[in-house]
């Protein structure tokens, strides 16, 4: 059996993560968060999540950088803004949901082949390409990637929509896609510029 | 009245009924729409966990088309409406993303000069048409149909000042002038799950059949929707939330295509040859003409 540790001191915490929450994009007020729970109430996901996002506000302010970034609840989040629009605080609550999945995409901090990653990379990748999104090719490249079996399981899904007429399979794209790489250029140097 | 038309991505995939539809009703209603001259995904809400700054600038690059278009638009997708606000509303509150925005706008010559306003089709409907002519337009009203009015979350939430982020009214009070019954549903704003049904199936299943249920429960004949991705989870992963449970047979639609059959659009130009749920049942049954 493994011993572990599982109370945890101050020094174990991540100053450098507590102090990038609290700067970083939405998460101003991430200090004056009362723990009051409204944002986990509202959360139609919470009650399938590790951290509730009350907790994960807590722990994410406090540096519990581990904990936050392998935690499941940011890739439960559906982004529907519930908790933000509840929050007494107006704590940008969905916002950091974001810049959480962000960092642990750039830090791979997420379950090998786990769909939600793949599909960020995946529609990233389509869309830096042609502009647009071809959603048959998306879905088909995203199972590609995580599972075939899932693939061919979803065969019969792929029937109905063909007999919908609903699934369409020329890429989509758009004029100039000189000006999509021309944009993400531009971001990339500015980003450096200003050391974001 | 003249917009420039943001259709998105899914309007032109799995959501064609909503495109076929909006533009229906627009056309009965004497609303101009011109289509964004080349426009680009909007980046949804994947883009965003990706590449936060990126998303923003390929966002506003649509915003800067409308611009040089000197038109607003109106964006039908509930994730474009969404990011094309978002957009905006980071670019005021957060010097940092404006300037890098419009650095990487001009790289591409566009001088951005925030002169438009992202409109969803409820707002115009609602409030610059307004009930009552929509109600003298129509000419086959929806009688006996029962509705529930499913908002979603990311029309309300967390931008729109036209309607209210938990309780909306505005799709019911259309589709009451459309003639419709409307149910009420209140679980009109909770989210479909996005698609987390093919992230995480198990969930996304559990939160799909808890509409469903409700609106059966509330005496729902169909689900009238806003956004093509609730459509699409909704309708199509029916039969499996159908087999966990009792079968459900629930047709779910835009509200675009009951305003569009209410203001007497022909049925067979608005869409529902694309429904895997068929609604000529229910309405044959109502007595609504559906040929």
């Amino acid at each position: 059996m493994e011993l572990k540790r599982t109370v945890k001191f101050e020094a174990d915490r991540d100053p450098e993560f507590a102090y990038w929450i609290s700067h970083t994009v939405g998460g101003e007020r991430i200090r004056h968060c009362l723990q009051c729970g409204m944002c986990s109430g509202a959360c139609p996901l919470s009650l399938y999540m590790d951290y509730t996002p009350r907790r994960l506000m807590h722990l994410s302010r406090e540096g519990f950088k581990e904990e936050v970034l392998s935690s499941f609840s940011i890739w439960l989040c559906t982004c529907c803004y519930a908790c933000m629009v509840e929050c007494p605080k107006d704590i940008n609550i969905t916002h950091l949901m974001y810049a959480l999945k962000e960092r642990a995409i750039r830090e791979k901090f997420y379950p090998k082949r786990f769909p939600i990653p793949v599909m960020a990379r995946e529609f990233a990748h389509m869309l830096l390409r042609s502009g647009r999104i071809t959603e048959s090719w998306l879905v088909l490249r995203i199972f590609l990637h995580c599972s075939l079996l899932r693939l061919f399981g979803m065969s019969k899904l792929g029937i109905k929509l063909l007999r919908s007429k609903r699934l369409r399979f020329a890429h989509e794209h758009i004029e100039r896609r000189e000006e999509i790489k021309k944009l993400a250029e531009s971001v990339r140097t500015a980003k450096e510029r200003m050391a974001l | 009245m003249k917009f420039a038309y943001y259709p998105g991505c899914s309007l032109r995939g799995t959501g064609r009924a909503y495109e076929d539809s909006l533009l229906a009703v627009f056309r009965a209603l004497d609303i101009e729409l011109e289509e964004l001259e080349d426009w680009n995904c909007c980046g949804a809400t994947t883009y965003l966990s990706f590449d936060e700054l990126t998303s923003y600038a390929l966002s506003a690059r649509n915003l800067a088309i409308a611009e040089r278009m000197q038109l607003d638009i109106v964006a039908p997708c509930a994730a474009c409406y969404l990011v094309l606000n978002k957009t905006q509303h980071y670019m005021h509150d957060y010097p940092h993303i404006d300037q890098l925005v419009r650095g990487a706008l001009k790289s591409i010559g566009f001088d951005y000069k925030d002169r438009v306003k992202v409109r969803h089709p409820l707002d115009i409907l609602w409030h610059d048409i307004g009930v009552e002519t929509i109600r003298s337009k129509v000419k086959a009203p929806l009688k006996g149909l029962k509705v529930a009015p499913y908002y979603g979350c990311q029309i309300v939430r967390p931008y729109a000042t036209f309607d209210d982020q938990y309780a909306p009214v505005s799709m019911d009070r259309l589709l009451e002038a459309a003639g419709a019954e409307v149910v009420s549903y209140p679980l009109k704003t909770r989210c479909c799950g996005g698609s987390q049904k093919g992230s995480l199936p198990e969930i996304g299943l559990d939160l799909l059949s808890y509409l469903l249920i409700e609106a059966k429960k509330c005496g729902a004949d169909v689900i009238a929707t806003a956004c093509p991705l609730c459509q699409f989870n909704l309708e199509v992963f029916q039969s499996e939330v159908g087999s966990r449970q009792r079968p459900i047979s629930m047709p779910i639609v835009y509200f675009t295509q009951l305003l569009a059959l209410a203001l007497g659009a022909p049925f067979s130009d608005i869409g529902f040859k694309y429904s895997v749920v068929p609604i000529q049942p229910v309405l044959r049954q109502k007595e609504i003409a559906c040929a």
